[in-house]
């Protein structure tokens, strides 16, 4: 039928003058043979970075977890420092030009006066107060000299004020003179481990009683399952303040920290406890998991050798979509005074100042935690969703 | 379905009951009872301190009784709408709280008409006309409003209202209706109010309920019967209305298990940033004052809400959905 060409004209019969090789549909070119001969992480390596949002997210995430660890370099002032003489001093942009002349990055100094209305400070900026960046800077200013982790003296930072009497303060002080720029970078160390470690808390949780539901089944699971029902009746938020309410006013900042990770991780296993349970009700009945039974093996070797590494990557996804919620649970409380105290600093401990309607309105720079915590999630978001996309690398 | 319904409600008593008996365990977890704090605070300012007369209250209230004594006492209490003393207020708990239930419910009822009104829009926009500029950008702020937390929106909104329009969007009703009896001028005035909570709280719930709705109907519209009708002529108003729009509208009842939780938490938080009369602080100082009472009325209450939302809709469900009424359980 199809042996004319267009103008009706008969083609020549065509015969290929190369060996017969009759194997030639299953031979493979070398970039399929390396696609087929891939490991399962692999494949879902190579499918998450086609994910072009979740790699961003991941390097933001990757971002904000190492400045959270090298916080005291990152920031230019100590957590706890008081510049006495800039109190509500507002954000400092940086600039590039001054006058239409290229400095490279600078900001202008402050002109302090008194309001004498309502007897506020007012920090306008002065045009004359030139005050480049130093970058990568040996101190020499109040407010230099960290701890590193509370083991090592240094005053290193990754930038500094130009001089002893300039200052940088990026976003603002607070209400005792504290650079908010920097209060968030330590705060974000408390803020972004909670989530980590709530979730392996919750993590360890939800695979243990999950485990349990999902492959004994029978009355075991079903008495689980009215119980995972039962709290995910509850609202949660409420319970979280009731429970954070129990911690002893006199508690250690430590021992408080960890009390708020537990409290989280208690209401936050039941999500991930049903995926597991799901997972091994399928998984359980394939053929594998049969064969290791009939060979003798314990229950608890089949669950953790043979199941969890099959879903595993499932729950690192779920697991990743369950981090901003124990980040935002955090944030949450220490903003109602039931969760993290001073002197632990993160973004929620930051936040309860606003809770002042009128202290926002005339220096709305203390609100500034917000972007962070919003980023934080939104980043997580969107690296569990490619997650979960790369999850099942075979589809 | 007259099974399906008494099924349902048989099984709700043992959730009740074991929300209560956690209720219970909750607020007994603070070391100590309202009184010694209160023995503490009037030492520390150096007041003198009748012992006697706080002996004589905890006798009253059965502080003196085991524990289980208590949670029965309280449980029996409770059935017959006696929700205790709040001692912090000297007061009924029921008078307490009973405007503040209801305005609750009023805040989550509407929160909930919201996120459907909205995601029914907006959702079936977005999965008719997808990839076009609205669909992204739809879906842009979906994502942005599934992050944002619902204080810190209400905290923003404050501002702005406050920066741009010198208004305070805080309260639930005009100052002078507080602690008055109902009239229209009143409901009226919580009407006026309601609309900025409403937005605050439901914005997360109403992003997730746009992605299910799109996702849903974007199945639904692939499958065979539409291209059949689209072929045969079907007016294509008639053919989205008919039944793909019917069929994915299934999350609007059946999701309502799991954001009405949400709601019912954000509204608590939410109430704290936006001076609502409702029951975020009375709840947060009760739980301060180990006012135990007054706080555990509070979760019972809200998690009451909850359980008695999720079973409506489950009933509502088993109306719609044949599948459900006739095999005695929900299939997910």
């Amino acid at each position: 039928m199809n042996d004319h060409g267009a103008g009706g004209e008969r083609l020549t019969h065509f015969v290929s003058q190369e060996p017969f090789n009759p194997v030639i549909d299953a031979e493979l070119t070398p970039e399929q043979e390396r696609f087929y001969m891939a490991s399962q992480w692999r494949l879902m390596w190579w499918k998450l970075r086609r994910h072009k949002l979740a790699v961003i997210a991941g390097g933001i995430l990757l971002l904000l977890y190492l400045s959270a660890l090298f916080a005291e370099v990152v920031s230019p002032y100590e957590l706890s420092h008081r510049n006495r003489t800039h109190i509500f001093a507002p954000p400092q942009p940086i600039h590039l030009f001054d006058k239409g002349r290229f400095v490279g990055p600078f900001v202008y100094g402050f002109d302090r006066s008194v309001d004498p209305n309502d007897l506020r400070r007012v920090y306008t900026p002065n045009p004359e107060k030139v005050q480049p960046l130093r970058f990568f800077c040996s101190g020499g200013y109040r407010g230099a000299d960290y701890e590193f982790w509370g083991l090592f003296d240094g005053d290193f930072h990754l930038f500094c004020p130009a001089e002893k009497s300039a200052t940088v303060f990026l976003l603002g002080t607070d209400r005792l003179g504290r650079d908010m720029f920097s209060r968030i970078i330590y705060g974000a160390r408390i803020s972004l481990s909670v989530g980590l470690a709530g979730i392996t808390l919750s993590f360890l949780l939800g695979i243990v009683i999950g485990g349990i539901a999902g492959y004994y089944g029978g009355w075991i699971d079903n008495v689980i399952q009215r119980f995972i029902e039962v709290l995910r009746s509850f609202p949660r938020l409420p319970l979280w303040m009731a429970l954070s309410a129990a911690i002893p006013a006199k508690a250690s900042p430590v021992a408080v920290y960890f009390a708020i990770t537990l409290i989280i991780a208690l209401l936050d296993w039941p999500g991930l406890a049903r995926a597991v349970r799901s997972k091994l009700l399928a998984l359980r009945e394939e053929d594998f998991a049969t064969a290791a039974e009939l060979l003798g093996a314990s229950p608890r070797r089949i669950i953790g050798r043979h199941l969890v590494p099959s879903f595993a990557s499932h729950l690192i996804a779920s697991a990743t979509l369950a981090i901003p919620e124990m980040i935002l649970a955090e944030t949450a409380l220490s903003f109602l005074g039931l969760g993290l105290r001073p002197p632990i600093t993160s973004w929620g401990v930051l936040l309860q100042e606003t809770l002042n309607i009128q202290a926002i309105t005339i220096t709305p720079w203390i609100m500034t935690p917000v972007i962070p915590v919003i980023l934080t999630v939104l980043a997580f978001n969107f690296l569990g969703d490619g997650l979960r996309d790369a999850a099942d690398p075979y589809k | 379905m007259i099974g399906y319904i008494v099924h349902r409600l048989m099984v709700m008593i043992p959730t009740l009951l074991i929300v209560s008996a956690l209720v219970f365990i909750i607020i007994q977890l603070p070391p100590g009872d309202f009184f010694e704090t209160q023995i503490a605070e009037m030492k520390a300012r150096g007041e003198g301190v009748d012992l006697n007369q706080i002996e004589l209250l905890r006798r009253t209230y059965g502080f003196d009784k085991p524990l289980y004594a208590q949670y029965f006492g309280w449980l029996f209490g409770m059935v017959q709408g006696d929700f205790g003393h709040s001692f912090a207020h000297n007061r009924p708990v029921t008078e307490l709280i009973g405007e503040r239930m209801l305005l609750t419910f009023i805040v989550s009822f509407a929160t909930i008409v919201f996120i459907w009104v909205v995601s029914f829009a907006i959702g079936t926009y977005t999965a008719t006309r997808q990839y076009s500029l609205g669909d992204h950008f739809a879906t842009f702020m979906g994502y942005l409003g599934l992050a944002t937390p619902n204080f810190l929106l209400a905290l923003v909104l404050m501002y702005l209202a406050n920066a741009w329009f010198d208004t305070s969007i805080g309260g639930i009703m005009d100052d002078q209706f507080r602690n008055q009896p109902w009239t229209w001028a009143k409901a009226w005035s919580v009407l006026e109010h309601l609309w900025i909570p409403v937005i605050v709280i439901g914005t997360s719930g109403t992003a997730g309920m746009i992605r299910r709705l799109r996702a849903n109907l974007l199945d639904e519209l692939q499958k065979q019967y539409v291209v059949t009708g689209r072929a045969k002529g079907l007016p294509p108003r008639r053919l989205l209305w008919k039944y793909p729009l019917r069929v994915s509208l299934n999350p609007f009842i059946a999701d309502i298990g799991s954001i009405l939780p949400d709601v019912v938490s954000g509204s608590a938080i939410v109430a704290v940033v936006l001076n609502l009369d409702i029951t975020g602080r009375m709840l947060l100082e009760a739980l301060a004052a180990q006012d135990m009472f007054l706080a555990g009325s509070f979760l019972m209450f809200l998690s009451v809400l909850v359980v008695i939302g999720t079973l409506l809709s489950d009933l509502a469900l088993a109306v719609l959905d044949p599948r459900i009424r006739l095999t005695g359980g929900p299939a997910k």
